[in-house]
C-alpha cells in the first residue's frame, strides 16, 4: 500500500489573463512534512485551495488516497480526509473551545433528521472533539470563548478544528502567522507529533521553521515550481538563492 | 436555554394563557393577531437569526399558507384542520422549497433582492389572477370546527405558537441547528470541515417557509378572509423588523418583537394619540423603525445587557 | 400582429428597458461604491415624478418655464436632496450590516410616502409632454409614434454614455472607482472620501429623480410607483451579474422586451412573466448573465 496520501498533477489556474499557479505538481507522503514557500503572489495560497477544492484548477488533477478527486467539491474532500487551516483564524469566537472542535468533528456524524437530539450530548462528535483538543494542547481550555484566547491559543485551535475531522492529509496555510518565539516552538513540537500520523503540506513564510521541520520543500516563484527537494538541496540551489532566499 | 430565559419563557406563556380571563373581544382578538405574527416571526427567525440568510420576502410563504386554507377548504362543509392545516403548511413549504432552491444559488445582497423578487412573483399571480379573487380577497366560506369561536381559536393559536417555539428550540439545539449556526458564522469554514452547506440551508429556508404557512393558515381561519396584502413587502418588511427588535438571535427575541411591533403599529394608528393625522401612521412607524434598528442594535433582548454595561461602567468610573 | 404594431412595440420595448437600466444603473452605483443597498431608490424615481406634476404651475408662476425648466428645478432640488439625504442619513449606513440598511432604507420608504402623501396627496397624475416634443413621427403608413417616447429613450441613452465618460475618462471618475475598490488608499492620497461618496449619493439620487421626472408623462404618476420600479431594479441587477453594467443594460432590455411583448400577447400573465425570466436565468446562470465586467 502506498505511502502517498496526496498527489496534485500539473495543476494550474488562470484568472482570465493572469496565470495564478502554472503547472504544478507535487506528492505528499504520510509521516512527512512537504513546505511550500514563495515570494507574496508566488501562488501559494491559490496551490492550496486548488487542493482543497475551494476553487477548481484550470488545468491538472488531484488525487487522494488513490481516488481521483479533482471534480469533488470542498466539503467531500474534507469528508475523505483532507483537512486544511487557514492563515486568518476561521474559528468561531462565540463558541466555547469545545464546542468549536464539536461542531468540526460533527461533519463526520451529521444525521440531521435526529432533530430531538441535543448536539451537546452527541458522543461521537464529543469524544472526537475531546481527542483532537487534547492533541492540538488544549485540554485545560475546552470551556474557554474561543474569542478569549490568546492568539497563539487560537491558531492552535485552528489546527484542533482540523485534527476533529480525522483528515490523513493536513493542508497547513500559515500556522505560524503572527506567533511569537515561545508559542512557535510549541506550534513546531505540535507539527512534529502530527507528522507521524499525517501527511503535511505546510505554506510557510518563517525560513527557520520550514528549514527546522520539512522534509521537502517546493519553491514557487509567479506560479510556477523553480524547485523541489530536500531541505538542503533548496537551501543551495543557486535559482532558489537568486529568486527568493538572497534576492529580498 | 438558561434558567432566567426558561423562567421568562415560561413566564410569558403562562400570561398568555390567562390572558383570556381578563381581556374583552377587543382583546382577545388583537392577541390573537400578535400570536400569529409571533409564529410568523419565530419561523424567519430561523432563516435570519439562526442560519444567517435574509429573507425579505417571507410574506409569500404566509400568504400561501393562508390561500391555501381558503381554496382547498370545501364550499359546503367545515374542513377538518387535521388536514387542511398540514396542507396549508406543505403548500407554503413547496413554494419555499422552489424560490429557495433558486434563490440559494446567490449571496449576500442578491439574496435579499431574489427574494424579494420571487414574493412580489406570488404576489402577482394572487392579485392579477382570478386564482387569486383579485384585490377583493376571497372569502373562507365555513371556517374548521372548534375554531369558529375566538376563544377556543385563541388556545389553538396560542398551543400552535407554543408548539413551534419548542420544535424550533430542539431544532436548534440538534446537530442540524448547531450546523446552521455554523453556516451563520463563517460558511465556508463548515464546508472546509466537511458539511455540503446547501442542502442545511435549502432544509432551514424550507421549514421556515412551512412554519409562515401555518401562520398563514391561522390568519385565514382567523378573518376568515384573505387578500392578496398578506403576500405584501410591508409584510415582509414587518416581520424582518419585529425579529431585529426583538432580537435577532434568540426565540423569546421573535416573541418580544412581535409583540412590540404590534403595539407600536397600534400606537401609531391609535386616533386617541394621533387624532386626524393618525392616517399617516406609517411616517410615525418608519421613523420608529429606523430609531429602532440604529439605537437597539441587538434589539430589546439586548437591552438588559446594555443596560448593565453602562451602569457597570459608570459604577467603575470606566470610560465608555 | 403586423410589422408596424411589432415595431412600436420594441420601441416601447427599448424605452422602457433603457428607463429601467438608467434606474438601476444609479441603483448599482451606489451599491458598488458605497457598499449601500438603497431600498428607497424606488421613492426617489417616485418623488421624481411627482415633481414633475407639482412642479409645472409653481415654476410656470415664477419664471414662466415650461417643462424643460421644470427639469432642470427638479435636477438641482434633487442633487441638493441627496447631498443632505447623505450627510444626515446615509453616511451612517456604509459601515452597518445589510439587514441594518434593508431595514432603515425600508423605513425610510415609509416616510417618503408619508412625506409625499402630507405634500401632494395620493391622487393619480397625468403630466403633459412639453408642446415642442407632444408631436408625433409617422410610421409606416396608418401609424405613428410619439416623439416623447423616443425622447424618454435619448435622454436616457445619453445620461448613460455621460456616466460611462465621467466613470471612465475623468479624474473624478477614477477616483470613484478607486474609492469603492480600495477606501483607505483613496484617504491616504488626501482625497476627501466622505465628499467623494457624497457626490457619488447625490448623482444617483438626481439620476433616479430625473428618470421619474422625464418617464411622468409616459407613465402617469401614482403612490406605488417607486415601490414597482424597485424591485424591477432588483430583477434586472440579479439577472445582470454582479457589478456588470454590460448585464445590467442587457438585462434592462431583456425585461424590457419580455414585459412589453407579454402585456401584448399574455395580458393576464403579464406581471409575473418578469419573474419567471428571473428563475430561469438563476436555474441557467445562478451569477446571472455577465461576472464583473
Amino acid at each position: 500500500m502506498s505511502n502517498i496520501l496526496l498527489r496534485g498533477r500539473g495543476l494550474t489556474r488562470r484568472w482570465g489573463g493572469l496565470v495564478a499557479v502554472s503547472d504544478v505538481s507535487l506528492e505528499l507522503e504520510r509521516g512527512t512534512v512537504h513546505a511550500v514557500i514563495g515570494t507574496n503572489g508566488a501562488g501559494k495560497s491559490t496551490l492550496i485551495n486548488l487542493i482543497s477544492g475551494e476553487i477548481p484548477p484550470s488545468g491538472g488533477s488531484v488525487e487522494l488516497l488513490g481516488q481521483d478527486i479533482t471534480r469533488w467539491p470542498q466539503p467531500r474532500r474534507a469528508r475523505a480526509g483532507l483537512g486544511r487551516s487557514y492563515q486568518r483564524n476561521t474559528i468561531y469566537p462565540s463558541f466555547s473551545v469545545l464546542e468549536n472542535c464539536r461542531l468540526a468533528a460533527q461533519a463526520r456524524f451529521q444525521r440531521p433528521w435526529a432533530f430531538w437530539q441535543d448536539a451537546q450530548a452527541c458522543t461521537d462528535s464529543v469524544g472526537a472533539a475531546r481527542e483532537a483538543a487534547a492533541r492540538a494542547g488544549l485540554d485545560e481550555l475546552l470551556d474557554r470563548s474561543a474569542g478569549l484566547l490568546s492568539h497563539g491559543q487560537k491558531r492552535q485551535l485552528e489546527i484542533a478544528m482540523c485534527l476533529a475531522t480525522a483528515p490523513q492529509v493536513l493542508l497547513l496555510d500559515e500556522p505560524l502567522a503572527g506567533m511569537g518565539a515561545e508559542e512557535t516552538e510549541r506550534m513546531l513540537a505540535l507539527l512534529a507529533e502530527l507528522k507521524a500520523r499525517h501527511a503535511i503540506l505546510l505554506v510557510e513564510h518563517d525560513m527557520d521553521a520550514v528549514f527546522r521541520i520539512a522534509d521537502r520543500i517546493t519553491v514557487m516563484v509567479n506560479g510556477a515550481v523553480i524547485a523541489s527537494d530536500t531541505p538542503e538541496a533548496v537551501r543551495t540551489n543557486a535559482e532558489v538563492q537568486a529568486a527568493y532566499l538572497g534576492g529580498h | 436555554m438558561d434558567r432566567s430565559k426558561l423562567a421568562f419563557v415560561v413566564a410569558a406563556f403562562a400570561l398568555l394563557a390567562a390572558f383570556p380571563l381578563v381581556a374583552g373581544a377587543y382583546g382577545i382578538d388583537l392577541v390573537t393577531k400578535i400570536m400569529i405574527y409571533a409564529v410568523f416571526a419565530l419561523s424567519l427567525e430561523l432563516l435570519v437569526g439562526s442560519t444567517g440568510l435574509v429573507c425579505f420576502g417571507h410574506a409569500a410563504f404566509l400568504g400561501i399558507g393562508a390561500y391555501a386554507a381558503v381554496l382547498l377548504s370545501p364550499q359546503d362543509a367545515a374542513p377538518s384542520i387535521l388536514w387542511l392545516l398540514p396542507a396549508c403548511v406543505a403548500a407554503a413549504a413547496a413554494y419555499a422549497l422552489a424560490v429557495g432552491a433558486l434563490s440559494l444559488r446567490t449571496k449576500g445582497v442578491y439574496f435579499i433582492m431574489v427574494t424579494l423578487a420571487f414574493a412580489q412573483m406570488a404576489y402577482y399571480v394572487v392579485h392579477d389572477t382570478p386564482l387569486g379573487g383579485g384585490t377583493d380577497g376571497i372569502y373562507l366560506y365555513i371556517k374548521p370546527a372548534l375554531l369558529d369561536k375566538a376563544r377556543p381559536f385563541y388556545f389553538f393559536t396560542l398551543a400552535c405558537l407554543g408548539g413551534v417555539f419548542v420544535l424550533l428550540a430542539l431544532l436548534l439545539r440538534s446537530r442540524f441547528g448547531r450546523a446552521l449556526a455554523g453556516i451563520r458564522v463563517n460558511e465556508q469554514r463548515m464546508r472546509a470541515t466537511g458539511f455540503s452547506t446547501y442542502p442545511y440551508k435549502l432544509a432551514a429556508f424550507t421549514i421556515s417557509g412551512g412554519l409562515a404557512g401555518l401562520a398563514g393558515f391561522l390568519f385565514a381561519v382567523k378573518d376568515g378572509y384573505v387578500n392578496p396584502e398578506l403576500l405584501s413587502w410591508h409584510l415582509s418588511g414587518a416581520v424582518l423588523i419585529m425579529i431585529i427588535l426583538g432580537g435577532l438571535g434568540h426565540l423569546r427575541g421573535a416573541l418580544i418583537g412581535a409583540f412590540a411591533f404590534a403595539l407600536l403599529q397600534e400606537f401609531f394608528k391609535s386616533e386617541a394619540v394621533f387624532g386626524g393625522f393618525a392616517k399617516h401612521w406609517h411616517l410615525g412607524l418608519g421613523l420608529a423603525i429606523i430609531a429602532c434598528v440604529a439605537l437597539l442594535p441587538h434589539g430589546l433582548v439586548g437591552v438588559p445587557g446594555q443596560i448593565r454595561a453602562r451602569l457597570v461602567g459608570r459604577r467603575t468610573g470606566v470610560a465608555r | 400582429m403586423d410589422l408596424t404594431t411589432f415595431l412600436i412595440q420594441c420601441l416601447n420595448a427599448l424605452q422602457y428597458g433603457l428607463l429601467l437600466f438608467l434606474v438601476a444603473s444609479g441603483l448599482t452605483l451606489i451599491f458598488g461604491i458605497m457598499g449601500v443597498i438603497n431600498l428607497a431608490h424606488g421613492s426617489f424615481y417616485m418623488i421624481g415624478a411627482y415633481m414633475a406634476f407639482a412642479l409645472a404651475a409653481p415654476v410656470a408662476a415664477t419664471f414662466g418655464g415650461g417643462f424643460f425648466s421644470v427639469l432642470a428645478v427638479g435636477l438641482v432640488l434633487a442633487v441638493m436632496l441627496g447631498y443632505v439625504l447623505e450627510w444626515a442619513f446615509y453616511s451612517y449606513l456604509y459601515e452597518r450590516e445589510h439587514l441594518q440598511q434593508v431595514l432603515m432604507t425600508y423605513g425610510l420608504i415609509l416616510v417618503f410616502e408619508e412625506v409625499r402623501s402630507l405634500l401632494v396627496g395620493d391622487d393619480v397624475h397625468g403630466v403633459a409632454p412639453p408642446p415642442l416634443l407632444a408631436g408625433t413621427l409617422p410610421l409606416g403608413e396608418l401609424m405613428t409614434y410619439p416623439v416623447y417616447r423616443l425622447f424618454i429613450s435619448g435622454v436616457c441613452i445619453a445620461l448613460a454614455l455621460g456616466m460611462y465618460l465621467v466613470l471612465t475618462r475623468t479624474r473624478l471618475g477614477m477616483m470613484i472607482r478607486a474609492g469603492s475598490t480600495n477606501r483607505e488608499m483613496v484617504q491616504s492620497l488626501g482625497i476627501d472620501i466622505k465628499f467623494l461618496y457624497r457626490v457619488v449619493f447625490a448623482a444617483g439620487v438626481a439620476i433616479a429623480v430625473l428618470a421619474g421626472m422625464v418617464a411622468a408623462p409616459v407613465s402617469s404618476v401614482y403612490p406605488g410607483m417607486g415601490n414597482l420600479v424597485l424591485i424591477i431594479c432588483f430583477v434586472v441587477v440579479v439577472i445582470g451579474g454582479i457589478g456588470s453594467i454590460r448585464g445590467a443594460l442587457l438585462a434592462a432590455l431583456l425585461i424590457g422586451f419580455v414585459d412589453t411583448f407579454g402585456k401584448v400577447l399574455l395580458p393576464s400573465a403579464a406581471g409575473v412573466l418578469v419573474y419567471v425570466l428571473m428563475a430561469l436565468i438563476l436555474l441557467w446562470k445562478p451569477d446571472g448573465l455577465f461576472k464583473a465586467g
